[in-house]
């Protein structure tokens, strides 16, 4: 046999090889979307909006105290998560550059990333639900806050530094003072990036159950009070998913099918905004 | 020691003994150098990589404070004081003496919004003012007739040479005494770079021009005194056709006639 010849062999094994593994994860991405949007779409209807929670067997049940229990938790967690995290970033990209706080805080920060999101959910129940006796929605908060601070810090920090330096320089060389070099030209710069690493934190945390398991609980009514234990999708759906009730399962699904189609464009998004950056 | 030829016209600015010295570096990059800067013409600095030219350039706004470490010494006189001391204001500073950089820097804003920047920043609010003098800019930088239907584009859909003459349009925008050049074609084909020299010849009438450049031709073609640079130090300064015709110094012979560099 040739030299080509194993090369050409060579390359088809890896080739099929690399192919099929693709095709497997890509198989069971759709096949796991297949069966959500099978149950989901089925489960789906007027009531699950309208409704809250009630005990299994009634007519009359439906999602609308998690639905909104969960906007506020997530939405709480990114009023406070996206400033911090593009504050924070800034420090790290404008500011604290190469420096031995700055580079560990990156450090910091990636190894927080990969931290399992129970652990956060356990310190934050060591710090507010202990001491507040119960469980509540800020500390659901608080915990989507830091799981969401070290994603929209490292993607600002690594947006702000594709921005040329000359652009920072040129404005600089205008007479800007530093502050109006960072938000007038350097964030213009970054923006979609910027954007980008927000929407795949919330993404990320909106799909988070554990570390609301510790923190906000869930309450099987509608509770707009923060200092309340709070329903939220995900331990509603782990809740009814793992019951033995019928219509609850369904419900299940249908937290489920709302969750991952929420996920699914704000991911959808996120990469349009990427596409769209590259596409310039 | 550097011969330097004695300068007619009143000077813009004045290097007496400046050494500089990067955060990185043990030795300065720049030594010991007297150089006078003559108003309203364009003083070319020529010299091989790393002789320091853009250190010089960058020297004169300032532009090295961005990097922490960076350390000046001697003098630089403009208006009759040092910009080099502490309590010089950078951000006046810069607003008299401009920058063109090698890359063309349009901001990721409007073609309008660009050029209008640098009044904004002076707190120029008045629309019809801002608007007359963005008018004026671009009329001056000689793009004026290109993007006046489309002053609300982003900046980043011009050439490079119209993005070149965006920056240079919104250097003068805010009516600086000096503007500093740093390579200003090296990324632009002939026929960009050709518009940008002959902009930059019109400019002298209102502002003193340094320009550093890699290409001889081109100091020879638009600058009135050409300062020679070898190894942080000023060669030779002398009257561009003097210079390039009968240089006084053997090593800007031989850099001109291109025996190294």
């Amino acid at each position: 046999m040739t030299h080509t010849q194993k090369r050409i062999i060579t390359n088809n094994i890896v080739m099929i090889l690399s192919t099929l593994s693709a095709v497997i994860g890509i198989g069971f991405l759709f096949w796991i979307l297949g069966v959500l949007v099978m149950n989901g779409v089925d489960a789906l209807s007027m009531t699950i909006f309208m409704e809250e929670g009630a005990p299994p067997g009634y007519e009359e049940s439906g999602l609308k105290h998690a639905l909104i229990g969960q906007l506020i938790i997530v939405s709480v967690a990114t009023l406070f998560g996206v400033p911090l995290g593009i504050l924070a970033g800034t420090y790290l990209s404008e500011y604290g550059q190469k420096s031995k706080l700055a580079e560990t805080i990156r450090d910091i920060s990636d190894i927080m990333m990969s931290a399992p999101s129970i652990v956060i959910g356990a310190f934050v129940y060591a710090i507010v639900v202990v001491p507040m006796g119960h469980f509540s929605g800020w500390a659901g908060s608080i915990a989507l806050t830091i799981i969401m601070l070290p994603i929209i810090l490292r993607t600002t920090d690594d947006m702000l530094q594709l921005v040329p330096s000359t652009l920072r320089e040129a404005a600089f060389a205008l007479g800007a003072p530093k502050y109006k070099v960072i938000t007038q030209v350097v964030y213009r710069g970054a923006k979609a990036g910027i954007l980008t690493g927000i929407l795949l934190g919330v993404a990320r945390v909106a799909g988070e159950t554990a570390p609301l398991l510790f923190t906000s609980f869930n309450d099987n009514f509608l509770n707009t009070d923060m200092m309340e234990p709070m329903a939220s999708l995900t331990v509603t759906m782990y809740n009814y998913a793992t019951s033995p009730y019928e219509d609850w399962q369904r419900l299940g699904w249908a937290a489920a099918f709302i969750l991952s189609m929420f996920i699914l464009s704000l991911n959808i998004i996120g990469r349009l905004l990427i596409m769209k950056r590259k596409g310039k | 020691m550097a011969t330097i030829v004695d300068i007619t016209e009143e000077k813009a600015l004045e290097v007496k003994k400046f050494e500089f010295t990067y955060a990185s570096a043990d030795e300065p990059s720049i030594k010991k150098l007297d150089m006078p800067i003559a108003k309203n013409s364009i003083t070319a600095l020529i010299g091989p990589s790393g002789c320091g030219k853009t250190t010089l350039l960058r020297s004169f706004n300032r532009m090295h404070d961005l990097y922490p470490g960076n350390k000046y010494n001697g003098e630089i006189l403009f208006k009759n004081r040092n910009i080099l001391t502490s309590k010089e204001d950078l951000i006046n500073l810069r607003i008299q003496i401009g920058m063109i950089f090698q890359k063309p820097t349009a901001f990721p804003m409007s073609i309008f919004d660009n050029v209008a920047y640098g009044m904004k920043l002076q707190g120029i609010k008045n629309k019809t003012e801002l608007a007359d003098r963005v008018e004026k800019a671009l009329t001056d930088a000689a793009i004026w007739k290109e993007v006046k239907d489309r002053l609300k584009h982003d900046a980043n859909g011009l050439s490079g040479g119209q993005q070149q003459r965006l920056c240079i349009a919104r250097a003068i925008a805010v009516e600086p005494e000096v503007l500093l050049f740093d390579e200003p074609t090296s990324a632009l084909d002939p026929i960009s770079t050709a518009g940008i020299e002959e902009l930059v010849v019109e400019l002298k009438e209102r502002v003193s021009i340094i320009i550093v450049t890699h290409n001889m031709q081109q100091a020879a073609r638009v600058s009135d005194y050409t300062g020679f640079m070898y190894l942080g130090e000023l060669i030779e300064l002398g009257r561009t056709e003097e210079l390039f015709v009968t240089p006084k110094e053997k090593l800007t012979e031989e850099y001109i006639t291109g025996k190294f560099g």
